[in-house]
C-alpha cells in the first residue's frame, strides 16, 4: 500500500508478524446524525484495495441486537471480526432470557473496551466505528476509533467525514430533524464526500434506527454535476498540452 | 431393582463383579428424585416442560430457571442437582459458540448432543471427579428438522421422539406413548405437555410446583424460547380442567 512503510520482516520476529500493521481492504467515511425518531446513518458501499476501488457492494452498516446500528470504516475484515464478537455478545445476552437486552450505550462501551485493549497490545482492529441506537425512548450516538478514542455527540463521522461532513453538520444540524430533512442533510454531506474523497463510490445506503427497529435502505446513487465552465476545455492555457 | 454394592461402590473407577459401576447408578438416583422433566418432538418442533418443585414460598415465581437456551436454535431442560446442571449448560453453550466460530453455522443438534454426552461421560472416568448428578433433555431445530436427545449421568445419549426423566417419568412416558406426536403441532403439544405434567404431579408428596415450558418450532421461527405467556396460560387452564375431569370420575 503505502510505500513509506519500511519492510516489516527486517524489524520484527515471528510473533510480531501476527500483528496488524496496515489495512488492506478499507471502507471510507460513515456519517451519523440524531434526528426526531432516532438515528440516521449513511455510508457508501465501497471497499478499496489501496487506490483501487475494488469492491462496490460492501455493506458497512449492520444492525446489532434489537436496539443498535453499527457503521464502520477502515479494514473490512476487522469489521467482520467485530461483527462476530458482537454476535456472540448479543447471543449470550439473549440466552439470559431475563427481559433485558443490551442497548446502544452498553454496546458502545463494549466496543470501546475491545478497541482500546487491542491498541494497547499494538494489534489494533483497524476501524473507526459509529454506533447509534434507541432504547426506551433514549437516543444514543457514539463513535470509537482504532486507538480507543470514544465519545458521543449529536452528529459523528469517521475519516474524511470528520473534515468534510462535520462542518456542514455543525452549521445545519438541529434538534428534532424530520426524517426527510435528516436524509437530505446526510445526502448533502455524502455528495461532498463523493466529490472530494477519492475512495468514495457513488453507491450508498442510508440506515435508520428508531424504537421500532432498524431499516437499511436499498443501495442508490447521488446525482452529481460536472458541468462547470472550468471543466470545458480544461487544457486551454496549459503549456504544451493539446 | 436396588442392590447394595458393598465395597464396589466407593469409586467411579471401580466395576462390580457383575459389571456395574455403582457410582453412576447412584448419580442416576439423584435424577430420579427430582421434579419431572418432559420433552416431545412434534410435527413442526420440540416442546420441553419442567415440573419445577417449589422448595419455599419465599421464592420469586420465574426464578431458578430449569430450561436454558444453548444457542438460538436449541435449548436444554435439566433434572437433578441444579448446580451440576448449570455446569452442563455452560459447557453446552461454550461448545455451541465454539462450533459457530469455527464452522460459521449453528451447531447441528446431533453434534451438540454428542459433545454434551462425552463431557458428561468424561466425569465418569476419573476417581478425582464425580459423575454429574443430572440428566438433560436437549431439543433443537437444525437443517435436518426438529430433534430431541436425552443425556443421562452415565454419558449415554439417545435420540427420542418423547422422553421423560425425574419423579413422574414412568407415568409421563405412558402418557407420551398415547399421543400421536407425528400429527401434532407444537401448539397442541404445549397443551399436552402441560396436561401430562399436571397429571404426574403428586399432590400428596410435593406441595407446590411451577410449570416451565419452552419450544423450538416453526411458530417461534426455529428459535428456542419460552412458550409465550398467553399460550402458557391456556395450557395451564386446559391441564387443570383435565385434572378436574379425572377427579370427577
Amino acid at each position: 500500500m503505502d510505500s513509506t512503510h519500511s519492510n516489516p520482516m527486517s524489524l520484527c520476529s515471528q510473533a510480531d508478524s501476527q500483528r496488524t500493521l496496515y489495512p488492506y481492504v478499507t471502507g471510507t467515511s460513515v456519517i451519523g446524525v440524531k434526528y426526531k425518531d432516532g438515528i440516521l446513518m449513511a455510508a457508501d458501499m465501497g471497499g478499496s484495495y489501496g487506490s483501487t476501488l475494488r469492491y462496490k457492494s460492501v455493506e458497512r452498516m449492520k444492525p446489532i441486537g434489537k436496539h443498535s446500528l453499527l457503521g464502520a470504516s477502515g479494514e473490512i475484515s476487522d469489521f467482520q471480526e467485530i461483527l462476530r464478537y458482537l454476535d456472540e455478545l448479543i447471543l449470550y445476552d439473549n440466552m439470559w432470557d431475563d427481559g433485558n437486552s443490551l442497548g446502544p450505550k452498553e454496546v458502545h462501551s463494549y466496543l470501546t473496551r475491545v478497541m482500546y485493549n487491542r491498541r494497547n497490545k499494538f494489534n489494533p482492529l483497524w476501524n473507526s466505528l459509529v454506533l447509534g441506537g434507541v432504547k426506551n425512548g433514549q437516543k444514543y450516538l457514539g463513535t470509537v476509533s482504532m486507538i480507543g478514542v470514544h465519545f458521543e455527540d449529536n452528529h459523528v463521522a469517521t475519516g474524511f467525514g470528520n473534515h468534510l461532513a462535520r462542518p456542514i453538520l455543525r452549521d445545519e444540524w438541529h434538534e428534532d430533524l424530520s426524517f426527510e430533512d435528516g436524509v437530505k442533510l446526510l445526502e448533502k454531506c455524502m455528495r461532498v464526500l463523493l466529490y472530494r474523497d477519492r475512495s468514495a463510490v457513488n453507491k450508498l445506503q442510508i440506515a435508520k434506527i428508531t424504537e421500532e427497529g432498524v431499516t437499511i435502505s436499498q443501495p442508490y446513487s447521488l446525482k452529481t454535476f460536472w458541468g462547470f465552465s472550468a471543466f470545458q476545455n480544461p487544457t486551454v492555457g496549459a503549456e504544451g498540452s493539446w | 431393582m436396588s442392590s447394595i454394592g458393598t465395597g464396589y461402590d466407593l469409586s467411579v473407577t471401580t466395576f462390580s463383579p457383575d459389571g456395574r459401576v455403582f457410582q453412576i447408578e447412584y448419580a442416576a438416583k439423584a435424577v430420579d428424585n427430582s421434579g419431572t422433566v418432559i420433552g416431545i418432538k412434534c410435527k413442526d418442533g420440540i416442546v420441553l416442560g419442567v415440573e419445577k418443585l417449589i422448595a419455599s414460598k419465599m421464592m420469586l415465581p420465574g426464578s431458578n430457571r430449569r430450561i436454558h437456551s444453548v444457542h438460538r436454535h436449541s435449548g436444554m431442560a435439566v433434572a437433578g442437582l441444579a448446580a451440576d446442571g448449570r455446569q452442563i449448560v455452560a459447557r453446552a453453550k461454550a461448545e455451541a459458540t465454539n462450533y459457530q466460530s469455527v464452522y460459521g453455522e449453528a451447531i447441528p443438534v446431533k453434534e451438540l448432543a454428542e459433545r454434551v454426552a462425552s463431557y458428561v461421560h468424561l466425569c465418569t472416568l476419573y476417581w478425582w471427579l464425580r459423575p454429574f448428578g443430572c440428566g438433560v433433555i436437549l431439543g433443537g431445530y437444525d437443517r435436518d428438522g426438529p430433534q430431541l436427545y436425552m443425556v443421562e449421568p452415565s454419558g449415554v445419549s439417545y435420540r427420542y421422539f418423547g422422553a421423560a426423566i425425574g419423579k413422574g417419568r414412568q407415568a409421563a412416558k405412558t402418557e407420551i406413548e398415547k399421543l400421536k406426536l407425528s400429527e401434532m403441532s407444537c401448539r397442541q403439544g404445549v397443551i399436552e405437555v402441560a396436561k401430562i405434567i399436571y397429571g404426574v404431579h403428586d399432590e400428596a408428596k410435593d406441595k407446590a410446583f411451577e410449570l416451565e415450558m419452552s419450544w423450538v418450532c416453526e411458530e417461534s421461527n426455529r428459535q428456542h424460547q419460552k412458550v409465550p405467556d398467553d399460550l402458557l396460560e391456556e395450557a395451564k387452564a386446559a391441564a387443570k380442567a383435565a385434572l378436574e375431569e379425572m377427579d370427577a370420575d
